[in-house]
C-alpha cells in the first residue's frame, strides 16, 4: 500500500460524496413529484408517455397494485427480451448473420438484464446482433435501474406517509426516475467518456496492420454511450468481454476513476434523497455513513491483499511491489484495481476493471463477501437503498428487544408483520446462494465447467451464485457458465434474487404507510447517531458472517493459508 | 395484474425508442462531430494505413521491438473452427487467464516465462507486468521498470547505444495526471514507433 494509491481512493470517494448529497436532494424533488431544472424539457415527453400509456399520473396505487405493475413490466421485457434473441435471424441489422440465440441462453440473458444482473453467459460479439444489442440489451439497463429507484421510493414512502393505503405510481416512478435522473446523467458522462477517448461509432470493426505487419481486427462499436448507463444504472453488462479493463471500454486513469464515481454516486445520493424524503437530512447521513464504513472497510482489505504481491511468484523472483498484477492493467495499478472491485460488488453494479478470478484469496473474499451482504454499500440504484433499510429495520428490532420497548423506525412500529416479511426477505440470499452452491459442488455437470483446481474452484461457484442472487453480474469469471446448467440455475437465482427479496419489502412498504406516524418521545431509540450506525454494522456483521462463515472457510480462507503453505493445485 | 398489460407494453416500447435508439444514435452524432478522433478509437495511421490504436496493445516478436505484456486471449483455431487457440493481442477477443493466485498452471507459466527471458537475455530484473497476463489480454502499456529493463537487447538488436535507447524510454513515460492519478508507465507502440524513427 502506497500513499498515492490511498490518495487516489480518497479522491474519488470524497468526489461520489461532493456530488451525492446536491444529487440526492434532486431526486427525492423528482420521485416527490415536484417541479426541477429540467421539467421545462422533459414534460412534454414525460406526459405524451402517461397519454399513450393510459397512465393516470394522478391516481397511486396501494402496495400490491404496484408490485402487480412492477411484476407485469418485467414479465412483457422479459417475453419481449427473449423473443428478440429467439428470433434475431429473421430480424434486421444482423450483419454477422447470427442464428438465433440457443433457449437455455435466452433465458439467462433475458433474466440477467430485467433483474438489473447483467450476468453475461455470452459473448456479446460473437453472439447478440446489433438489433439484440440495441432494442434489446440497452433499454433494460435503463429501465432495470429505474425499477429499482422506484421499489426503493416505494419503500420510502411507507416511512413517509401515515395512514394512507397507497405507496405511489409504479409507472410514474418508472418514467421519471428514467427521465429526470438516469437519462441526463448518462448523456453526460457518455460525452465525457468519450472526450477521454472511449469510442461511440456505428462500425463494427476496423482492420489494422500492426508494426510488425501482422493483421489486428479491432472490436470497436458504441461504446460510450453503454458504458455510461453500465455504470450509472450499476447494470455492468460490458461492451466487450473483458469489460472495463478493456482500453476501448476504460482508456486511462481519468476515465476509470469517472466509472468508479459513476457507479457509486447514484446509490450514495439515494441514500441522501431518502433522509430529504422522510424530513430528516440526519436519517439519510447515518445510512451513507454506514454504507462508507462498509465499502471503505472492503477497500482496504482488498488493496492491502493485492498490493502485497503473490507470495508463490516472489518466491521465483517476481518483483512483488506493483503488487498482484495478473489480471490487472498497467494503467491501473492495485489501488484503482482494488477500489473498482470493492464499489462494483458494493453496489450491484458487476462491472470489473482486472480479473476478480486472479486476486489474491483475501482480495477476491472482499467482493464474494460485499455481494453476499447483499451489496449494500452503498448498493444497487435503488435496490440498496430498500436492501439497506430492512437491514436497518431488523437493526431497530434488536434495539427493541434490548430494551423491552416496541421498537419503532422512523414513527413507524415494527410489529410482527413487518419482521416476518423483512426476515423472510433476508433469508431468501444464504438459502438461494448456498442451496444452488452446494448442489453445483455435488454435480459432475457444476464441476465441470472450473478452471481452478482446489479450494478456489468452490470459490468459483459461490462467487457465481453470490453475484446472480444479488443481482450482481461480476463474476470469477474462469468459471464456463454457458451451459445448461449453469445457464438455468443461475438465471433462478437471480429470479429469485430481485424478486422474492422486493415483494416482502413492497409489503412492508404497504404495511407502513398504513400505519400511524408516531412523534418521537424521550424513548425513542434514535436512529441518527453513532449509537445506531454501530448497531447497525453488529447486525450485519452477525447476520452475515454467521451465514456464510462456513463457505467462506472452505474457499478463499483455506486458499489463503494454502498459499502462505506454498502449496499450488 | 391485466390492466397493467398494456401500461407495461407501450413503457416498454417507449423506452426502447428512446433509450435504445434515439439516446445512442445522439452521442454518436455529437461525438462523431466534436470528437471525432477519440470516437472512431484513437487511430495511428502510417503512410495511409492504418496501424492500430494509441489505446490497444499489440503482439511484438521481433528482438527489435519493446515487448508487451504477455496476452491471455485466443482466437478460432484455423484448422478447427470449434477450437481455440493461444492469439495474443486478438483486439476481438478480449480476456484475461482468470488463473487463480494458487494455480499451479499460472506459477509454471511465470516461471517458464522468466526462464525464457533470461535466456534470450532480454531483460536481467523481472518486473510484474513482465511475466503476467493483463485483464483484457490488450494493455498497451508496461512498467518504466519493465521498458527499462529491455532496453539494452533492443539497442543490441538495433546497434544502437544503450543510452540513447534508455534517454528514449524516458522520454517516452507518462507520469501520475497532478502527480496523483493513475501509474507510470510507457505504451509501447508509441515507444516501438519512436525507435523506428531512431534508426
Amino acid at each position: 500500500m502506497t500513499s498515492i494509491g490511498l490518495a487516489q481512493i480518497a479522491i474519488v470517494l470524497i468526489a461520489v460524496i461532493v456530488a451525492a448529497v446536491p444529487l440526492g436532494g434532486y431526486i427525492a424533488r423528482v420521485l416527490a413529484g415536484e417541479r426541477s431544472l429540467l421539467t421545462p424539457a422533459l414534460s412534454p415527453i414525460e406526459r405524451a408517455f402517461y397519454r399513450l400509456a393510459g397512465v393516470d399520473p394522478t391516481r397511486d396505487q396501494n402496495w400490491l397494485a404496484y408490485t402487480m405493475a412492477m411484476l407485469a413490466f418485467s414479465v412483457v421485457g422479459f417475453g419481449s427480451l427473449y423473443a428478440l434473441q429467439r428470433l434475431q435471424a429473421y430480424l434486421p441489422l444482423n450483419p454477422q448473420g447470427f442464428g438465433g440465440v440457443p433457449a437455455d441462453l435466452a433465458f439467462n440473458t433475458s433474466m440477467s438484464f430485467i433483474t438489473n444482473t447483467n450476468w453475461q453467459n455470452y459473448g456479446g460479439e460473437s453472439t447478440m446482433s446489433h438489433l439484440t444489442q440495441m432494442l434489446g440489451l440497452t433499454v433494460h439497463n435503463f429501465v432495470s435501474a429505474a425499477t429499482g429507484l422506484a421499489m426503493a421510493f416505494a419503500l420510502v414512502r411507507g416511512f413517509s406517509r401515515a395512514e394512507s393505503p397507497t405507496i405511489g405510481n409504479f409507472w410514474v416512478d418508472l418514467t421519471r426516475s428514467t427521465l429526470y435522473v438516469l437519462l441526463p446523467l448518462s448523456i453526460v458522462v457518455a460525452l465525457a467518456l468519450v472526450a477521454l477517448g472511449v469510442p461511440q461509432t456505428l462500425q463494427g470493426s476496423i482492420e489494422a496492420t500492426t508494426l510488425e505487419g501482422a493483421k489486428q481486427t479491432l472490436a470497436i462499436g458504441p461504446v460510450a454511450s453503454q458504458e455510461a448507463i453500465k455504470e450509472l444504472g450499476t447494470n455492468g453488462g460490458g461492451f466487450f468481454n473483458a469489460n472495463s479493463a478493456h482500453p476501448f471500454e476504460s482508456p486511462n486513469a481519468l476515465s476509470n476513476m469517472l466509472e468508479i464515481w459513476a457507479l457509486l454516486v447514484v446509490p450514495f445520493a439515494t441514500a441522501f434523497a431518502f433522509g430529504r424524503a422522510v424530513s430528516d437530512y440526519r436519517q439519510g447521513r447515518a445510512v451513507a455513513i454506514t454504507m462508507m464504513i462498509v465499502l471503505v472497510t472492503g477497500v482496504l482489505i482488498a488493496y492491502w491483499a493485492e498490493a502485497s504481491g503473490n507470495p508463490l511468484l516472489t518466491e521465483i523472483g517476481v518483483d512483488p511491489s506493483p503488487g498482484n498484477m495478473e489480471g490487472k492493467e498497467v494503467r491501473f495499478g492495485s489501488a484503482m484495481s482494488a477500489l473498482f472491485a470493492a464499489s462494483t460488488t458494493g453496489t450491484s453494479c458487476g462491472a470489473v476493471n482486472s480479473m476478480h478470478d486472479s486476486f489474491m484469496p483475501l482480495g477476491g473474499l472482499v467482493p464474494l463477501f460485499n455481494m453476499l451482504m447483499g451489496s449494500i454499500a452503498p448498493g444497487g440504484v435503488g435496490a440498496g437503498l430498500y436492501g439497506f433499510l430492512v437491514l436497518a429495520i431488523i437493526a431497530v428490532f434488536v434495539a427493541g428487544l434490548m430494551v423491552g420497548r416496541t421498537p419503532e423506525y422512523l414513527g413507524k412500529k415494527i410489529e410482527v408483520r413487518e419482521m416476518k416479511l423483512a426476515m423472510l426477505a433476508v433469508l431468501i440470499y444464504p438459502l438461494t446462494v448456498l442451496v444452488f452452491t452446494g448442489v453445483s459442488v455435488m454435480l459432475q455437470t457444476g464441476l465441470a465447467s472450473l478452471n481452478n483446481a482446489g479450494p478456489h474452484g468452490l470459490s468459483e461457484i459461490l462467487y457465481a451464485f453470490a453475484s446472480a442472487t444479488d443481482n450482481n453480474g461480476s463474476a470469477f469469471a474462469g468459471l464456463t457458465g454457458n451451459t445448461l446448467w449453469y445457464n438455468t440455475t443461475l438465471g433462478v437465482a437471480m429470479l429469485l434474487g430481485r424478486f422474492a427479496f422486493v415483494i416482502p419489502v413492497l409489503a412492508i412498504a404497504g404495511s407502513f404507510a398504513a400505519k400511524k406516524k408516531g412523534a418521537p418521545s424521550v424513548g425513542t431509540f434514535p436512529t441518527h447517531g453513532p449509537l445506531f450506525i454501530g448497531l447497525l454494522l453488529g447486525v450485519i456483521i452477525v447476520l452475515y458472517l454467521l451465514q456464510y462463515f462456513p463457505a467462506l472457510a472452505l474457499g478463499p480462507i483455506v486458499e489463503h493459508f494454502a498459499l502462505l503453505a506454498g502449496k499450488t493445485f | 395484474m391485466l390492466s397493467q398489460i398494456r401500461p407495461a407494453i407501450v413503457m416498454i416500447v417507449l423506452f426502447t425508442g428512446l433509450t435504445g435508439v434515439v439516446y445512442p444514435l445522439a452521442i454518436t452524432g455529437v461525438a462523431q462531430l466534436a470528437l471525432p478522433t477519440q470516437a472512431n478509437g484513437s487511430l495511428i495511421e502510417r503512410d495511409g494505413t492504418v496501424i492500430g490504436s494509441t489505446l490497444i496493445g499489440q503482439n511484438f516478436a521481433s528482438d527489435r521491438y519493446f515487448h508487451g505484456r504477455p496476452s491471455a486471449t485466443t482466437g478460432p483455431d484455423p484448422a478447427d473452427s470449434s477450437k481455440t487457440i493461444d492469439a495474443p493481442y486478438n483486439a476481438s477477443n478480449s480476456m484475461g487467464s482468470n488463473l487463480g493466485p494458487t494455480s499451479k498452471k499460472l506459477v509454471d507459466r511465470v516461471n517458464g516465462a522468466i526462464e525464457a527471458e533470461f535466456a534470450a537475455g532480454r531483460i536481467d530484473v523481472v518486473a510484474a507486468d513482465a511475466v503476467t497476463t493483463s485483464g483484457s489480454g490488450l494493455d498497451p502499456h508496461i512498467s518504466p521498470q519493465f521498458a527499462l529493463a529491455q532496453a539494452g537487447a533492443v539497442a543490441r538488436a538495433r546497434n544502437l547505444s544503450e543510452s540513447q535507447v534508455r534517454a528514449l524510454v524516458e522520454a517516452n513515460i507518462e507520469g501520475r495526471v497532478l502527480g496523483a492519478i493513475g501509474e507510470p508507465r510507457v505504451n509501447v507502440l508509441l515507444l516501438n514507433m519512436a525507435i523506428d524513427r531512431l534508426k
